[in-house]
C-alpha cells in the first residue's frame, strides 16, 4: 500500500522534444548520476568528465555490449548552472520514435526513472530555480501534464492489451490472496496451500510477461502514434474527410444518416508525424442499441484523444445533435471543421472557443492542406504541449512497469523455490503488483482483504 | 499508613477517561502513570476490564499489537499472563515476523486483576456513573456531566464507550436496549455527541451463547492444548507456570445447517431488522451457512471461560437466532447432544463515531481535548481498544502537561498502522487488525515490539526506569551476541566441526554469521561452538537468528521506508488552506480539507489524493 513518491534525488529522464520522423529528438536527464549515466553509453573523442558544461560534443551513443545506437550530440550542464539547479545531460539525436525508445531504455537500464509529468520543472523550483511567485505555475504545470499523461496512458491502453495486463493483476493479486489467507488465518481451516499450483500460476504469468515485452521491443504492442478523433452528427462528412486525409476510401460513405455504425481506425503519417485517425458513428439520439454503443465509444474516445476535429455541415444551420457533439468536443484540443463549404454556407460561423476553424469541401478537395497544418500545428507547433513525447514516455512507462513486474516475479520464484517463509513470498508479490499497479492503479491491502473473506469462509 | 485522598464531585481532574473497557483502563493507567490526576468513570464497577466476546487475547496481528502495548509500558500484556489459561505461538511453521501469540483468559480473573491495577494506581479515582454531556469552554472540552448532573473538569477527556452507546441486543426477532449483555446502554451521549456536529454512525457485532459444562461430553473430541512451554507477552513476566486448560474441537455438520436455514426467517440480520453493519472477518453462523453452502461443515473450538467456571465459548458460531433455533443446532453438534445454553447468543447495534474525525493523535479535529479510543471509533476487539487507548491516554495527558503530542509511524508498530488507517479511511465496517494491512510487516515483529517503541515509552514517563534498564540489557546482549557471530569462525581444517555441522569443504573456514545464512543451519546447532552464545537468553537467540536470516528482507524493507521518510516528515501547517490551489481538481481538494492531513506521507495515503496532486503540494509547500 505504499505509494512512496520516488525520492526526489534520483536521476530522472525523459525526451525534451517531440519524435518527429526525421528531424533532431532530445532526451534529457536531470540528477546526481546524469553525467555517469552519459558516461556509460557515450562514446567520442571526449569523455564525459573531461567535458566542458555547457559545450556540445560529438560522439556516437552505444549499448552496453558496445553496438551503436546513434551518432549524437551531448551536452552536460553541471549543477547549479542548469534547468533545474541539478547535473543535466541532454542527448541530441536523430528523431524518430524508435530511435528515442531505445536510448531511453539505456538509460533506463543503466538506473535512470522515467521522468513524472513536470518534474523537471518541479526539481527546477524545489532547487530554487524558480522563485517563489512561479510556485502556482509550477503547480499547474504539473497538475496540466499529469491529466495529459493520464489521457495518452489510457488512449495507448486499449483492447486486447489492456485485457491482458489486467489479467496478470488478476492473476498475482489470487496469489497474493492465497498466502494472505494462510498467513492471516492459520486458525481456519483453509487446507494446505498448494505451492505446486501457486508456482505454475507464476511461471505462467512470467511467461506471458516475458513474450509480451518482446512486443514492446519490436514497438509492436501499443498503439503508435498520437490520436485524432472525427467527431460529429451523422450526414456531415466525417467518414468522407478520414477517406480525403488517407487518400483512399477506407470508410463506406453514403448519403444515409447513420452510416458509420462503429469506430474505424487508419494511420496516417503527416509530415513526419504518426497519427491514428479516427472515424466515429455520428453523434445523435438514438434508440438503436449498436448506434448507442458506437455513440458511448465516441464520447469516450473524445475523452482520451489528443486532439480531436470536431465536423459540422457548413451548409446546415446548427442542430440539436451539433450541439451535442460541440458539447463532447474538449474545447482547448478540437479544431473546428466547417464542411461541405462548397454549398452555400448557412449562417456566419460562430464563435466557439476551440484551437482553430478551417472550412473545407470534401467534395472539392479545398481547404484540405489548411486542415493538414493546423493539425501538425497542433503538435509539433510553437506553445505545443509535449503530447508526442509523452506518447513515447507513456509507452515506456508501460514497458518499465511489466518489467518491474518480472524482475520482482523471478526474486517470487526464486524465493519459492528457496523455501522462504510467506510472509518473505507475499513481500515478493506485493513488489510485482506494486510495479503492476503503475498501469492498472494500485493493490490495496483492503482489496485484497476482500477477496479473502468472499473466497474463503473465514473467522469464528 | 497514609490515606489517598481523592477528588470529590465537581473537582478538577487532568484527564477525565468515560468507560473502563479495554480502551479506557489502558487510557487511565496511562495518564495517571505519567503523572496526571485522573477520573475514570465507567457505568458498572464491576465491569471493568470486561471480555464482551471470546476470553482470549492475542490472535494473528493482535498478538502483536499486545507487544506494542507491553513495549510503551500499558497494562493488557501483564494482565493476561497473571490470568491466562493457555498460552500459543500461532504460525510457527511461518516466518519470524507472522507468528503471534494468542492466550485464553480466566475471565473473571482478568477482570478482576485489571479493576485491582486501576485501584492501586495512585492519582486515578476510580467512579462508577454515567456520562451523558461533555463540558466546554472557550472551543475546547472543559469536561464532562453525569446522568446525575454532577459535573467533573478537565482540560482533557477520552471517550471509550465500546459498544454501549444506544446499544440494541438482539436475540431471533426479540430486541432490548443494552450495551453488552446483563448492562444498560448508555443514553444520550451520542445524541450529544451528534448535535456537537460529529458524524455518528451505526454498526453491529455478535456472539456466541455460552454452554454449560457439565451438559457437554467431552470423551469423543479432539483436544487442543497450549504450548508446552509458555511465552508470556509482557518483559515483565519472568515465566508463566499456571496449570494450562486445553480447548475440545467440534465441527457443524449438513443437520445443523438445515435447521440453521430453516431459522432464518426469524434471523434479525435476515429479515432486515439489523441495520448495523456487522464484521465480514467474524460471521456469524447463519452467515457463513448463508455464503458459503459448498462448506459442508464449520471448525467449532469450546473453550473454557476460567479455571473455576462451568461455562464454555463455543467459538465460530456467533449467532443472533432465536433460542430455541440456537438450542436446536447446537444440539447437532458431536459432544453437545444434551447441550444446556446459559447465556443466550446475540447481536449488538452501537453508535460509533466516524474515525475520519480523528487526528493521527487521536484528537477529534472538531473539539480540541476530547479523545476517542477503541469500539467508539469503529474497531472492535480488545487488543486494538486497548492499543488505541494507550496513545490516546497519553497524548491527551501531554496535553493535559502542555507537551507535544506523540504520533506512531506505519514502520513503528501495528498501532501506527491501525491509527493511520482510521483516521484516513475512516471505518465503514467494523475494524479489525491483520498482519496484511501493514506494509512493513517484516519489520514489525512481536520479539523487537521493544526495539521499535519502548524508547518512546520511556521518553513521555510511562516506562519505569527499571524496565528500560533490563531492555538496555537485551539490547547489550544483542550486540554482544551479534560481534561473536562475526569474530568466531571455523576453520577450514576443523573436520570434527564441520562433519558436526553436515558441512564440507570450507576453502577458507567461515564466521558463524556465515555459517548461520545457509537455511540449513539454525543458531542453535552453533551454540557448542561459543560459549557466551550458548549462555545468552532464548529471546537475545531468537533475535539474532531472525536478523541474520532474513538480513536481506529487512534490509529491503528499511529501504522502502526509508524512501518515505521525506514524505513522512514534510509536515503540513494545519491551516494549509487547499481553497486556494487551482490546480488540484475539486474533488482532491475536498478530500485533503476534509482530512486534513499532517504529513505529506499522510496525504499520500488518502484514497484519491493522486502522485500528481503531492507532487503539487510539495511544491506549494516550499513556497
Ligand atoms: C456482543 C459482542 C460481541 C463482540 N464480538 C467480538 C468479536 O467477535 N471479535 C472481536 O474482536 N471483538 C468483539 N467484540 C468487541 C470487543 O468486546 C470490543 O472491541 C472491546 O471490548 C472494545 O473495547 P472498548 O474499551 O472500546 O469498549 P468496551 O469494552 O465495550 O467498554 C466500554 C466501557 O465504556 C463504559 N461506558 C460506555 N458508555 C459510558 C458512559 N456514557 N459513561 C460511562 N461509561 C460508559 C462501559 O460501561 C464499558 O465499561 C464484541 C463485543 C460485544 C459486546
Ligand atoms: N456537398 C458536399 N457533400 C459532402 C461533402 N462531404 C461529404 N458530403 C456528402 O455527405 C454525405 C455524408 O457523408 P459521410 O462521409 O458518410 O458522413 P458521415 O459524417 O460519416 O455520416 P455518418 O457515418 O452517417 O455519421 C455523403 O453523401 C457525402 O457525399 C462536401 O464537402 N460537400
Ligand atoms: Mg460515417
Amino acid at each position: 500500500m505504499t505509494r512512496s513518491a520516488p525520492p526526489a534525488c534520483d536521476t530522472i529522464v525523459a525526451p525534451a522534444t517531440p519524435p518527429g520522423e526525421g528531424g533532431v529528438g532530445i532526451v534529457r536527464l536531470s540528477g546526481s548520476r546524469a553525467e555517469a549515466l552519459l558516461a556509460a553509453a557515450f562514446r567520442g573523442r571526449t569523455a564525459p568528465p573531461a567535458m566542458v558544461s555547457h559545450h556540445l560534443y560529438h560522439g556516437r551513443l552505444c549499448r552496453r555490449d558496445g553496438t551503436p545506437l546513434d551518432e549524437v550530440l551531448a551536452v552536460i550542464m553541471r549543477a547549479p548552472h542548469s534547468y533545474t539547479g541539478e547535473d543535466v545531460v541532454e542527448v541530441h539525436c536523430h528523431g524518430g520514435s524508435q530511435l528515442l525508445r531505445c536510448i531511453l531504455d539505456l538509460f533506463l537500464a543503466e538506473g535512470a526513472r522515467l521522468a513524472n509529468p513536470g518534474e523537471f520543472t518541479q526539481r527546477a523550483f524545489l532547487n530554487g530555480r524558480l522563485d517563489l511567485a512561479q510556485a502556482e505555475a509550477v503547480a499547474a504545470l504539473i497538475g496540466a501534464r499529469s491529466e495529459q499523461a493520464a489521457r495518452i496512458a489510457l488512449g495507448q491502453l486499449e483492447g486486447r492489451l489492456s485485457q491482458q495486463i489486467h489479467h496478470f493483476t488478476t492473476e498475482l493479486r489470487e496469489l497474493l490472496l492465497l498466502l494472505e489467507a494462510h498467513i492471516d488465518f492459520p486458525d481456519d481451516d483453509l487446507g494446505t496451500l498448494d505451492h505446486q499450483a501457486v508456482s505454475t500460476r507464476a511461471a505462467a504469468v512470467h511467461a506471458a510477461i516475458t513474450e509480451l515485452m518482446l512486443t514492446f521491443d519490436n514497438g509492436r504492442a501499443l498503439r503508435e502514434g498520437v490520436s485524432v478523433l472525427i467527431l460529429g452528427r451523422p450526414n456531415v462528412g466525417k467518414s468522407s474527410l478520414l477517406n480525403a486525409l488517407l487518400g483512399e476510401a477506407r470508410a463506406i460513405v453514403t448519403e444515409i444518416p447513420g452510416t458509420t455504425r462503429d469506430t474505424v481506425e487508419e494511420e496516417l503519417v503527416l509530415d513526419g508525424l504518426p497519427l491514428r485517425l479516427i472515424d466515429t458513428a455520428g453523434v445523435r439520439d438514438t434508440t438503436d442499441p449498436i448506434e448507442q454503443e458506437g455513440v458511448r465509444r465516441a464520447r469516450e474516445k473524445a475523452r482520451a484523444a489528443d486532439l480531436v476535429l470536431l465536423v459540422l455541415d457548413g451548409s446546415q444551420p446548427l442542430t440539436a445533435e451539433d450541439r451535442m457533439a460541440v458539447a463532447m468536443a474538449p474545447p482547448e484540443r478540437t479544431v473546428l471543421v466547417r464542411n461541405k463549404s462548397d454549398l452555400p454556407a448557412a449562417e456566419e460561423p460562430h464563435s466557439h472557443p476551440f484551437l482553430s476553424h478551417v472550412a473545407v469541401s470534401v467534395r472539392q478537395g479545398t481547404g484540405l492542406a489548411e486542415l493538414q497544418a493546423a493539425i501538425v500545428a497542433h503538435f509539433c507547433g510553437p506553445g505545443a504541449g509535449d503530447t508526442v513525447g509523452g506518447v513515447v514516455l507513456a509507452e515506456r512507462r508501460h514497458r518499465d512497469a511489466l518489467s518491474g513486474t518480472l524482475t520482482a516475479l523471478e526474486r517470487f520464484r526464486a524465493a519459492q523455490a528457496a523455501g522462504e517463509p510467506y510472509e518473505c513470498l507475499a513481500f515478493e508479490l506485493r513488489e510485482a503488483l506494486a510495479a503492476l499497479g503503475q498501469i492498472t492503479g494500485e493493490t490495496t491491502p483492503d482489496a485484497i482483504l476482500e477477496q479473502i473473506f468472499s473466497r474463503f469462509c473465514i473467522g469464528k | 499508613m497514609a490515606v489517598r485522598r481523592t477528588m470529590s464531585e465537581g473537582a478538577h481532574y487532568q484527564v477525565i477517561v468515560v468507560g473502563a473497557g479495554h480502551a479506557g483502563c489502558e487510557a487511565a493507567l496511562a495518564a495517571a502513570r505519567m503523572g496526571c490526576r485522573t477520573l475514570l468513570l465507567t457505568l458498572h464497577l464491576d465491569m471493568c476490564g470486561q471480555m464482551s466476546c471470546n476470553p482470549a487475547i492475542g490472535g494473528l496481528a493482535k498478538g502483536h499489537l499486545v507487544r506494542e502495548i507491553d513495549a510503551l509500558g500499558g497494562e493488557m500484556a501483564r494482565n493476561i499472563d497473571a490470568t491466562g489459561i493457555q498460552f500459543r505461538m500461532l504460525n510457527t511453521k511461518k516466518g519470524p515476523a507472522v507468528r503471534s501469540s494468542r492466550a485464553q483468559a480466566d475471565r473473571d480473573q482478568y477482570r478482576l486483576r485489571m479493576k485491582l491495577v486501576l485501584e492501586s494506581q495512585p492519582g486515578l479515582d476510580l467512579k462508577q456513573g454515567q456520562v451523558v454531556r461533555l463540558l466546554e469552554a472557550g472551543g475546547r472540552v472543559s469536561g464532562i456531566e453525569t446522568r446525575e448532573g454532577l459535573r467533573f473538569q478537565a482540560p482533557a477527556v477520552v471517550l471509550t464507550t465500546g459498544t454501549f452507546m444506544r446499544g440494541l441486543i438482539h436475540v431471533g426477532l426479540v430486541h432490548y436496549p443494552g450495551g453488552r449483555a446483563g448492562e444498560p446502554p448508555s443514553e444520550g451521549l451520542s445524541e450529544h455527541l451528534r448535535a456537537l456536529g460529529f458524524v455518528v454512525g451505526r454498526l453491529k457485532t455478535g456472539t456466541p451463547a455460552r454452554l454449560a459444562k457439565s451438559s457437554i461430553d467431552f470423551s469423543r473430541l479432539e483436544a487442543q492444548h497450549g504450548d508446552s512451554v509458555p511465552r508470556p507477552f509482557s518483559a515483565d513476566t519472568e515465566r508463566i507456570d499456571r496449570p494450562q486448560l486445553p480447548c475440545h474441537i467440534t465441527y457443524t455438520n449438513a443437520c445443523t445447517h438445515e435447521i440453521i436455514r430453516g431459522g432464518l426467517d426469524r434471523s434479525p440480520l435476515y429479515s432486515g431488522v439489523i441495520e448495523g453493519v456487522g464484521p465480514r472477518y467474524c460471521p456469524s453462523i447463519e452467515d457463513k451457512v448463508v455464503r458459503f453452502p459448498e462448506k459442508d461443515q464449520h471448525q467449532i473450538f469450546l473453550e473454557p471461560e476460567g479455571y473455576a467456571s462451568g461455562e464454555i465459548y463455543p467459538n465460530g458460531v456467533s449467532t443472533s437466532l432465536p433460542l430455541d433455533v440456537q438450542r436446536a443446532f447446537l444440539r447437532t453438534l458431536p459432544g453437545l447432544e444434551a447441550v444446556e445454553i446459559m447465556r443466550p447468543g446475540y447481536a449488538i447495534e452501537y453508535d460509533y463515531v466516524d474515525p475520519i474525525q480523528l487526528l493521527p493523535t487521536l484528537e477529534t479535529k472538531a473539539l480540541r481535548g476530547l479523545y476517542h479510543a477503541g469500539q467508539i471509533n469503529g474497531t472492535s476487539g480488545y487488543e486494538e481498544a486497548g492499543a488505541q487507548g494507550l496513545l490516546a491516554g497519553i497524548n491527551a495527558a501531554l496535553q493535559a502537561q502542555e507537551r507535544e503530542p506523540v504520533i506512531i509511524g506505519r514502520d513503528q508498530g501495528y498501532l501506527g498502522v491501525l491509527v493511520d488507517d482510521l483516521v484516513n479511511l475512516g471505518a465503514k465496517e467494523p475494524y479489525r487488525m491483520f498482519t496484511s494491512r501493514a506494509e512493513f510487516r517484516l519489520l514489525l515483529r512481536e520479539d523487537n515490539a521493544d526495539q521499535r517503541l519502548s524508547a518512546l515509552g520511556r521518553q513521555v514517563g510511562l516506562l519505569p526506569e527499571a524496565r528500560w534498564q533490563r531492555y538496555c540489557a537485551k539490547l547489550a546482549a544483542v550486540a554482544t551476541g551479534g560481534g561473536r557471530l562475526r569474530e568466531v569462525r571455523v576453520a577450514p581444517g576443523d573436520r570434527d566441526t564441520l562433519e558436526r555441522l553436515g558441512l564440507g569443504l570450507l576453502n577458507n573456514g567461515a564466521s558463524l554469521e556465515e555459517l548461520l545464512r545457509r537455511p540449513e543451519i539454525g543458531l542453535d546447532d552453533l551454540l557448542f561452538l561459543d560459549e557466551q552464545l550458548a549462555a545468552l537468553p532464548v529471546e537475545v537467540r531468537d533475535e539474532l537468528e531472525t536478523s541474520v536470516k532474513y538480513e536481506g528482507y529487512i534490509r529491503r524493507q528499511q529501504d522502502q521506508v526509508e524512501r518515505t521518510r521525506r514524505m513522512e516528515t514534510q509536515v503540513i501547517p494545519a491551516d494549509f488552506d487547499y481553497a486556494t490551489v487551482a490546480s488540484l481538481s475539486a474533488e482532491v481538494r475536498e478530500k485533503l480539507q476534509k482530512i486534513r492531513p499532517h504529513t505529506l506521507g499522510q496525504a499520500s495515503r488518502i484514497p484519491g489524493v493522486t502522485p500528481a496532486a503531492i507532487a503539487i503540494l510539495a511544491v506549494l509547500l516550499r513556497r
